[in-house]
């Protein structure tokens, strides 16, 4: 019966498929935004993931998971990567990756982290750093379906210049309805910010968040320190933890 | 098959120790799960094998330390793609939590605190290749990586090794846990790659 909940995807996600990047722009000082064009793509749900496979000249593979930043639309994709300094992957794909390369690329996979536009719950986002990434494509999927279900998204980021998708969600936030986006920086704050550079807690994700009462559905994605403080906190704070999905990348970081 | 990516050449590798295909190796313990970290007190905790017929088998906390324990040391794979290697655990057989089960199950479903589910072939479970351990590297088992206990069954890919387990379930067909229904691989050989569903 469960399997109901993810429909015929499994079988069409199993196969590699050649994928062309057409366009790349840069997100931040350490992201970019690589626009894939992927032909036959099945189409996705915001939260799930592809699978990136690189292979060199001796046959040598080396795969890593990005998630999805866009909304379904076509044969297009969007995925943000962040360079991680020593990292196998991501500095390819930032630095050397091209307009016009294939790269192989596998999916969409994930059917739990994913944000569906006919669940009526009010929506907590929580992410970190390039965490964004699956939250972004959730906030992208709610314009695109002309929802009005409420959702709040919460930012850690180190200082303003790290924030991705800024000028996008800054214009959702005004234009959309119902969508209120609200920043926490830990190294940094722009000026006359009316707190100090700190690291997330308590306060923030109870006067950002949702109180509990209203049921919300919780989705924290970043590193995996900041994914346990904050899943304890909404915990904490009295929300089901089965309604608190979260996602962790990268390492153990605590 | 498959492409070559223009301009990749990977990362310098010199004698690299054999890793199922497509992992690569971390010396860091990376946290994967769904939901917040479940906190379980030593007091309340218990660990209940039910069978098909509904018979249950319980240990307490200090019933399951008191069982001959082991200290295996062993090589896992995440699906995510790390590997890690020579890691060294303590806790106690499958074989002698089951050794007085009886049972006709070829399968098996853990459940965790927190709702968390796994399936597994029974005998996946037994001779020697799986424990509940309770101690990583010789100290308790972090919460964030399944403490108090966990089942560790290191030759399938580490989400069959399910955290805060609570119990296991006989039964005589095959049901699928929680990352199964989301689309991940029934089984989970690493040396097979079986990932997703369809692999
Ligand atoms: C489901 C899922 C979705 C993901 N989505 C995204 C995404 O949208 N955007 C994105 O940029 N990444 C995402 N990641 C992380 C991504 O898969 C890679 O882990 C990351 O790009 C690093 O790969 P690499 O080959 O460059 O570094 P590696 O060669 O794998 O690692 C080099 C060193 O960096 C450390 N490291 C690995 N990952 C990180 C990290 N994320 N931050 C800091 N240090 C790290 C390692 O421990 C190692 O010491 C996702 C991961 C998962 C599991």
């Amino acid at each position: 019966m469960a399997r109901a909940a993810v429909p015929g995807r499994l079988n069409r996600g199993a196969s590699w498929r050649v994928a062309q990047l057409v366009e790349s722009r840069e997100e931040t000082g350490t992201a970019r935004t690589l626009v894939l064009e992927v032909p036959d793509w099945p189409g996705h749900t915001p939260g799930q993931h592809v699978d990136v496979r690189l292979t060199a000249p001796d046959g040598y593979r080396a795969e890593r998971s990005y998630s999805i930043a866009s909304a379904a639309a076509g044969n297009r994709i969007e995925l943000t990567v962040q360079r991680v300094p020593d990292g196998e992957v991501s500095p390819y794909l930032i630095d050397v990756f091209s307009v016009g390369d294939p790269v192989e690329i596998r999916g969409p996979v994930g059917g739990w982290f994913v944000w569906r536009s006919a669940d009526p719950a009010p929506v907590l986002l929580v992410a970190g750093g390039s965490g964004i990434v699956p939250l972004m494509a959730m906030v992208r999927a709610r314009r695109a379906a002309g929802s009005r279900v409420p959702f709040r998204l919460i930012y850690s980021v180190r200082t303003p210049r790290d924030a991705y998708f800024a000028d996008e969600l800054r214009q959702r936030a005004r234009d959309d309805g119902g969508l209120d986006v609200s920043y926490v920086y830990t190294r940094e704050t722009p000026d006359g910010w009316p707190s100090a550079a700190h690291r997330i807690g308590v306060a923030d994700v109870n006067s950002h968040g949702w109180p509990a009462e209203l049921e919300p559905t919780c989705f924290v994605c970043g590193p995996t320190g900041f994914v346990e403080t904050v899943a304890d906190i909404l915990v904490a704070l009295g929300h089901d933890s089965r309604r608190v999905k979260t996602e962790r990348f990268g390492p153990t970081g605590g | 098959m498959g492409i070559v990516s223009p301009g990749f050449q990977g990362r310098p590798r010199s004698s690299q120790p054999s890793l199922p295909p497509g992992q690569y190796l971390t010396e860091d313990f990376p946290v994967l799960s769904a939901g917040p970290t479940p906190r379980v007190s030593l007091d309340n905790w218990e660990f209940v094998v039910t069978t098909e017929a509904g018979a249950e088998h319980r240990w307490s906390w200090s019933e399951m330390l008191a069982l001959p324990n082991e200290t295996p040391t062993v090589d896992i794979h995440c699906v995510t793609r790390w590997s890690k290697l020579q890691t060294n655990w303590k806790g106690v057989s499958l074989d002698t939590l089951l050794a007085e089960v009886e049972t006709a199950a070829d399968y098996a479903l853990v459940h965790s605190y927190g709702g968390y589910t796994t399936n597994l072939p029974l005998e996946d479970l037994l001779d020697g290749q799986a424990w509940l351990v309770h101690q990583y590297e010789g100290g308790e088992l972090p919460a964030e990586h399944g403490g108090p206990a966990r089942l560790l069954v290191p030759h399938l890919y580490f989400w069959k090794s399910a955290k805060w387990v609570r119990g296991i379930q006989l039964m005589l067909t095959d049901e699928p846990g929680f990352w199964e229904t989301a689309g991940y691989h029934d089984y989970g050989d690493p040396w097979r790659e079986q990932r997703y569903q369809g692999d």
